[in-house]
């Protein structure tokens, strides 16, 4: 380098390269972080609120009824697309099991058979037993739960996220709202 | 006729277009060259630019929201002019275009176009599949209906299950915490911007490869490419052998394009646009989501795995595959080009094909799941009922009512989840069924806690009925020998 001269136009250059490096870099902070949004804004509150799913006495005991309930993070083109499902078995008094809609196993909607006492997956065959436990077919675990609590004989449960056979991005280190 | 000549030189002298065109357009190709085997790329070009031009037409009107997508496309459906011949020329054409890149692929494979010195032709096609096959898919989730809804799920659940990073790509994938709008959005600018433009680039690289490079020859047997001697092999060819692209061997590409159109078109016709199926409300769970023709494979491949198998196939598996295909011209980049001389080669092919081909007809009637109204819907055949006692008229019941049905075929009628029990009592023992029954196993839950001793009673009373007329039940001899010292029907006790 030391014997090398450099002109004054190859200097230009070089320095005309480190600027629009340094532009670059600087604009690629908030456009990672617009595309990366989708994670972090995933940590925000709306994972561990409580939803309302109806009085306690909307659900006999003994007995897994369909409830919906909407979605606490809601964006106004969201359409239909908010509102979910689950199945709340009431087992006795205030002993509640709410389990997600989807199959552990690709996530299809289950479907309860009171009359056989299972939860059958149209998709690819996954079945469950009343409590949720895995019954035959692919999956590799029972039904998700999701954490609920009954209070002023309301029953809320806590379901911000979709429930995927992976672990939940929003909480990891903290408590998983479907295990 | 002077006057379109001078505009075309007015043009030309400030384009200076014309020259490279002739060039481009009659460069000598290897005579063998010129054949119908030769015609799969350029049918794949045309239908992308049929795809780009529909789906600028259907963009005029469909929204990519998840509250109205669903009734944009309706509206294209029945109200918009000619919008349901749009949407099914744009939905056949992505199922032609799979097939035709497909078929092309094939082709380069078994004659060898891959090897020296056309490795990264074939490294930016097997980019090029992996983007047509994106699109494919992107493609069913803009239809957002109950399928692309559902399918947007599996998607992530397959996500979810790569390691560390799985969860972080969900939410990426799906915009957010759940399937939203967002989601919807983020499929449309793939769909729309980002996989196009990319495959506009890609396409573009490969085309010009293939006029740098010149098309392959047809393959000899025995005529082994070397890297030391190829090129002025294959420059030699040209020049004793060769003819112009124009119009030597390009009839042959515009007839397949033109029957290939034709074909997208009259399927259009025939049998007009893929759905939508349902609205993409999650409350609505009475359905069965499957997804589009060319991931029915994948379908079926996720329900026949064994469930230890399933997250190393799926997370492993693409990642070899794709891999072999990008090393497969540095792994066999000499050579004989010839199937003739290539039996593994071709054995691959047909066993893909073959495997390929049987995943997807299995797709088409999911033995795999349960038949979920066959209990309340498929009747027991009388012939199973006639000259039955009453006990085993109630087994029968029990047999409905528990939904045995949605798993268990009688009469060719019910699931196929678990074997057909039209002769089950010539298989298990009056003990076997009652075990299998109660304790479950081999794939079949337990209903011990779900049936009193009465329904157990009856229930396997109608099975032990389940046997051909002139095939006796299976018995257990042992049993009948400690039953003929006692009063039938009750064991001898223990001792």
């Amino acid at each position: 380098m030391a014997d090398e001269s450099i002109s004054r136009r190859g200097l230009f250059m070089k320095l005309g390269i480190l600027f629009n490096g340094l532009v670059a870099t600087a604009l690629a902070v908030p456009i990672v972080g617009f595309v990366l949004s989708s994670i972090t804004r995933g940590r925000s509150n709306a994972y561990l609120a409580w939803v309302p799913l109806g009085p306690v006495n909307q659900f006999p005991e003994g007995e897994t009824r369909l409830a919906t309930f909407k979605n606490p993070n809601v964006m106004p083109t969201d359409g239909k697309t908010v509102d979910t499902s689950c199945w709340v078995r009431r087992v006795e008094g205030d002993q509640f099991q709410v389990f997600a809609i989807n199959c552990a196993h690709l996530g299809c909607p289950v479907r309860w058979f009171p009359q056989s006492g299972l939860f059958m997956c149209p998709c690819h065959g996954g079945a469950y037993y009343r409590d949720g436990s895995r019954a035959s077919g692919p999956p590799e675990r029972g039904l998700f739960e999701y954490p609920h609590k009954v209070e002023n004989g309301l029953i809320t449960i806590q379901a911000g996220e979709l429930p995927t056979p992976g672990a939940s991005a929003a909480l990891i280190g903290k408590k998983l709202p479907c295990a | 006729m002077r006057l379109i000549s001078q505009i075309g030189e007015w043009f030309d002298q400030r384009l200076q277009l014309a020259a490279p065109i002739r060039e481009i357009s009659e460069h000598p190709v290897p005579r063998s060259s010129a054949s119908w085997w030769y015609v799969f790329g350029s049918a794949a070009l045309t239908i992308f630019v049929l795809q780009i031009v529909t789906g600028i037409l259907l963009a005029m009107i469909y929204v990519p929201s998840a509250g109205e997508a669903w009734s944009s496309l309706q509206s294209l459906n029945h109200d918009v002019t000619l919008g349901w011949f749009i949407r099914a020329m744009h939905g056949w054409g992505s199922n032609f275009m799979v097939a035709v890149v497909l078929i092309h692929m094939m082709q380069v494979f078994l004659f060898g176009a891959y090897k020296f010195p056309r490795e990264l032709t074939w490294i930016i096609g097997i980019f090029l599949l992996l983007m047509t096959l994106g699109m494919a898919f992107s493609g069913q989730v803009l239809r957002f209906d109950q399928d692309a809804y559902w399918g947007l799920g599996i998607g992530a659940s397959i996500a979810s299950r790569v390691p560390i990073i799985g969860p972080f790509a969900v939410k990426l994938m799906l915009g957010g915490p759940i399937i939203a709008g967002a989601t919807l959005s983020r499929f449309f600018a793939l769909h729309v911007f980002v996989i196009p433009g990319m495959l506009v680039g890609f396409v573009s690289l490969h085309l010009l490869m293939v006029l740098k490079l010149g098309i392959n020859e047809w393959p000899m047997p025995g005529r082994l490419v070397k890297r030391s001697t190829y090129v002025s092999e294959y420059h030699e060819l040209t020049k004793k052998d060769g003819a112009p692209f124009v119009p030597y061997a390009v009839w042959k590409d515009m007839f397949f394009v033109a029957f290939i159109l034709v074909a997208i078109a009259a399927c259009a016709v025939y049998f007009g646009p893929f759905g939508p199926t349902g609205r993409p409300d999650p409350t609505i769970i009475q359905t069965s989501p499957k997804p589009d023709y060319f991931f029915l494979w994948l379908y079926a491949l996720l329900s026949l795995l064994p469930p230890s198998m399933e997250t190393p196939a799926l997370l492993i598996g693409p990642v070899v595959v794709i891999l072999l295909l990008l090393l497969l011209p540095f792994l066999s980049g000499e050579g004989e080009k010839s199937w003739r001389r290539r039996p593994i080669a071709v054995l691959t092919i047909s066993l893909i094909a073959i495997s390929l081909g049987t995943l997807t007809h299995l797709s088409g009637y999911t033995p795999w799941s349960p038949h979920m109204n066959a209990w309340s819907g498929d009747p027991v055949p009388d012939r199973f009922l006639r000259g039955t006692t009453a006990l085993q008229r109630q087994g029968a019941l029990v047999f409905q009512v528990k939904q045995c049905r949605n798993c268990h075929s009688l009469g060719d009628l019910g699931g196929q989840r678990g074997p057909a029990l039209d002769s089950v009592a010539v298989r298990l023992t009056q003990d076997q069924l009652i075990r299998q029954v109660i304790q479950g196993g081999g794939n079949m839950p337990a209903y011990g806690k779900n049936l009193s001793p009465a329904e157990t009673t009856a229930l396997v009373a109608f099975l032990e009925t389940l046997h051909p007329a002139g095939q006796a039940p299976a018995r257990d001899a042992s049993r009948d020998l400690a039953l003929s010292e006692t009063p039938e029907g009750h064991a001898p006790a223990q001792p």
